[in-house]
């Protein structure tokens, strides 16, 4: 089956869906696909959180500050260009959203802001209880329902990008449903895949988070920076099991409540590794991770190996009014929180690197363009939390922009023998032969999550590293081994082979990068080289050369127009 | 702790491209790997049979809506249903086209890939 369009979004979560509705409002043909649902995978309805953006109906306030506080959790790393356009565009996609009708919390009349970790003023807006992902994702989907030249397709998967002469021409996708292949012809592309927290074991992510986009502009030809900088959220749930409900639930309580965060011998701790706490909640995400270890390294971990969140000291009507109708979930849960703590620990959540691009979003590769999650770079050695979203509505937003006013006058045009090649090289994958004895797909995607949690987690050595790379670079070879899924319809094992080869791309980029960053900084600490090293002020590229991965070094750049303002 | 791991949940699965000529085939889950049938179904998939095709996204956070099925005849979230002592039998959603074992078309039509081509 043959498409063209003029801008194909790959991704339709709130990066993707912004990329559709700016592309399509300057008078773009836009192809939106998803390998799962449009609107309904992915991380943005996952969001249960906050988004930060300088509007100041709450107090004074102004993108200069939302830049310095994203800078200030960055470490040092900020591409600080990118950090810029987020603070600054941020409120205008706030404001959009508000006239969507997205029904962000209001009190007084106006839009209702609240503090999160990092932040130096209350400057985070949300649709309350757990509802900012799903709110936004909804709002977002009516609007590119409403748009005439706006297609949508589900259950597309992507596979590899057609780049003719150097340029993006479009995509190989193939029908998740029935394996067909797809050849979509496209004057530009953006990537708004999101990130790879499926890559560990212990993650927040939704199934289909794999790092597609990483993998995609890699193997285009792309560039790919802050690859070893992934953010483990340092609150996950842990335990007693919770079902239908999101490990990450627990933060927007802290925030609203401040629930007090104590070691297996119920004292507060999160000071003695350099934060602050007190149940104020105000210390960084890469500081908590790496304190809730270090008292578990110390021995002084709760029972699962996390720590405990307690809500005991706080009033049970006060309790009731801010969890709302989430605290009968947890009764259902066997969760009682004014009898007992629960337990959480540290869990992979979102990726701070990603594709190198510049403040139009443009990629090393023409016509290639990224958005959201899928962009490295803006939030250097760690994310400054509510940022998460806001880059995706900025991003995705620009992305669009660019990508129709590059597709304006640039026809693209890839040639038959060209799509022969492509669709060849899916097709040759159907046809290997089956071992008995070897794994399957599905089964090596949770040994990868195992070796990738146990070994390029949170906490990294030169041993751990170099044994995952190893394991990777098998896994890789074993990989060409296998053969796609049986025919017939849905066939997960396809889509699992796909996404193992992706998996296993970001596994290397992320190990390697990790190698050669001989220092700690923000989520990427190393027990061989604790201390921050000037000379690692900088960030590693990587790109896919003939002989394997190369690694570029980068030294950071001053934002020299922003130091002036 | 050791007691609760060598106890298993038993998973009786319809699967097939037919609801009538459909089969089911059971399973057995270690009460470990979690507590949901989503987890069961996810752990099935990547230890004992990765051709069972089962839809979901969110995994654990009950948004994606992705997920429901028919449990012991009620339509119901596979991963907010937590698995029991007794078997259970998990069936495709009704009254939607059936692809596969548990998957069903609940793809907009607008968003099919055939919509896509009927309008060129």
């Amino acid at each position: 089956m043959e498409v063209n369009t003029g801008v194909l979004v790959i991704g339709a979560g709130a990066a993707g869906m912004f990329a559709a509705l700016a592309a399509e409002g300057i008078g773009a043909s836009v192809l939106l696909v998803d390998k799962s649902l449009v609107a309904r995978g992915g991380a943005t309805v996952m969001a249960q959180m906050t988004v930060a953006a300088a509007i100041a109906h709450q107090v004074p306030d102004s993108p200069a500050a939302h830049l310095a506080d994203t800078v200030a959790a960055g470490r040092g790393l900020c591409d600080e260009s990118l950090a810029r356009l987020l603070a600054e565009e941020a409120p205008d996609r706030i404001l959009d959203l508000d006239g969507w009708g997205v029904g962000w919390a209001r009190e007084d009349g106006h839009i209702r802001q609240v503090i999160a970790p990092g932040h130096s003023v209350p400057r985070c807006v949300y649709v309350d209880f757990l509802n900012t992902g799903p709110a936004v994702a909804r709002t977002l989907h009516t609007q590119v329902n409403r748009r005439p030249h706006i297609k949508r397709v589900s259950n597309l998967y992507v596979v590899e990008l057609i780049v003719v002469e150097g340029r993006a021409c479009g995509a190989l996708a193939f029908d998740v449903e029935t394996g067909v292949p797809v050849q979509i012809t496209a004057q530009s592309v953006v990537i708004a895949t999101g990130g790879l927290a499926r890559l560990y074991s212990r993650n927040s992510a939704s199934a289909n988070i794999s790092g597609d986009g990483y993998s995609l502009a890699l193997r285009a030809g792309a560039e790919l920076v802050d690859m070893e900088f992934v953010q483990f959220f340092p609150i996950g749930h842990l335990a007693p099991r919770l079902v239908g409900m999101d490990p990450i639930m627990w933060d927007p309580f802290r925030y609203k409540l401040g629930g007090r965060l104590l070691n297996g011998n119920f004292e507060e701790f999160v000071e003695r590794w350099g934060g602050v706490d007190s149940g104020k909640y105000i210390s960084t995400r890469d500081l908590v991770t790496y304190a809730i270890i270090k008292e578990n390294q110390a021995g002084r971990g709760s029972p699962s190996g996390g720590a405990y969140l307690s809500f005991q000291h706080i009033d049970e009507t006060e309790l009731r009014r801010a969890f709302g109708p989430i605290i009968d979930r947890l009764e259902r849960n066997g969760i009682d929180l004014t009898r007992m703590p629960v337990e959480v620990a540290p869990i992979a959540h979102y990726h701070m690197g990603g594709v190198k691009v510049d403040t139009a979003m443009r990629s090393s590769v023409k016509g290639l363009y990224a958005a959201g999650e899928a962009v490295g770079g803006s939030n250097g050695a760690n994310r400054l939390s509510g940022n998460a979203l806001s880059e995706a509505f900025v991003f995705g937003h620009r992305a669009g922009v660019e990508a129709a006013a590059f597709a304006s006058g640039n026809e693209a045009s890839v040639s038959a023998s060209i799509w022969r090649g492509a669709v060849l090289r899916h097709e040759e994958r159907s046809k290997q032969k089956r071992h008995a004895d070897f794994p399957s797909p599905t089964s090596l995607i949770s040994k990868l999550q195992a070796e990738m949690w146990s070994n390029v987690g949170p906490f990294r050595t030169e041993v751990k590293l170099a044994r995952a790379l190893r394991w990777i670079q098998e896994c890789q070879r074993m990989l060409l081994e296998l053969p796609l899924g049986d025919d017939g319809p849905f066939q997960q094992t396809r889509t699992d082979w796909y996404d193992l080869r992706v998996l296993l791309d970001c596994a290397e980029c992320v190990t390697r990068a990790a190698l050669e960053r001989k220092e700690s900084r923000g989520s990427h600490q190393r027990e061989d080289y604790p201390a921050t090293a000037n000379e690692f002020l900088g960030h590693y590229g990587i790109s896919a050369q003939r002989e394997g991965m190369a690694l570029s070094w980068h030294p950071q750049e001053q934002d020299v127009a922003g130091k002036k303002k | 702790m050791s007691g609760s791991e060598e106890r298993v949940a038993r998973l009786r699965i319809l699967r097939g491209q037919e609801r009538e000529a459909g089969h089911l085939e059971e399973y057995e889950v270690p009460n470990g790997v979690g507590g949901s049938v989503l987890d069961a179904l996810v752990w099935i998939r990547a230890h004992v049979d990765p051709s069972l095709a089962v839809r979901y996204s969110c995994t654990n956070a009950n948004v994606c809506k992705e997920c429901t099925v028919l449990i012991d005849g009620r339509v119901a979230f596979a991963c907010t249903t937590r698995v029991g002592a007794e078997p259970m039998t998990v069936a495709p959603l009704p009254g939607k086209r059936l692809i596969r074992d548990l998957v069903t078309d609940i793809v907009p039509p607008l968003e099919h890939l055939s919509h896509l081509s009927i309008d060129k």
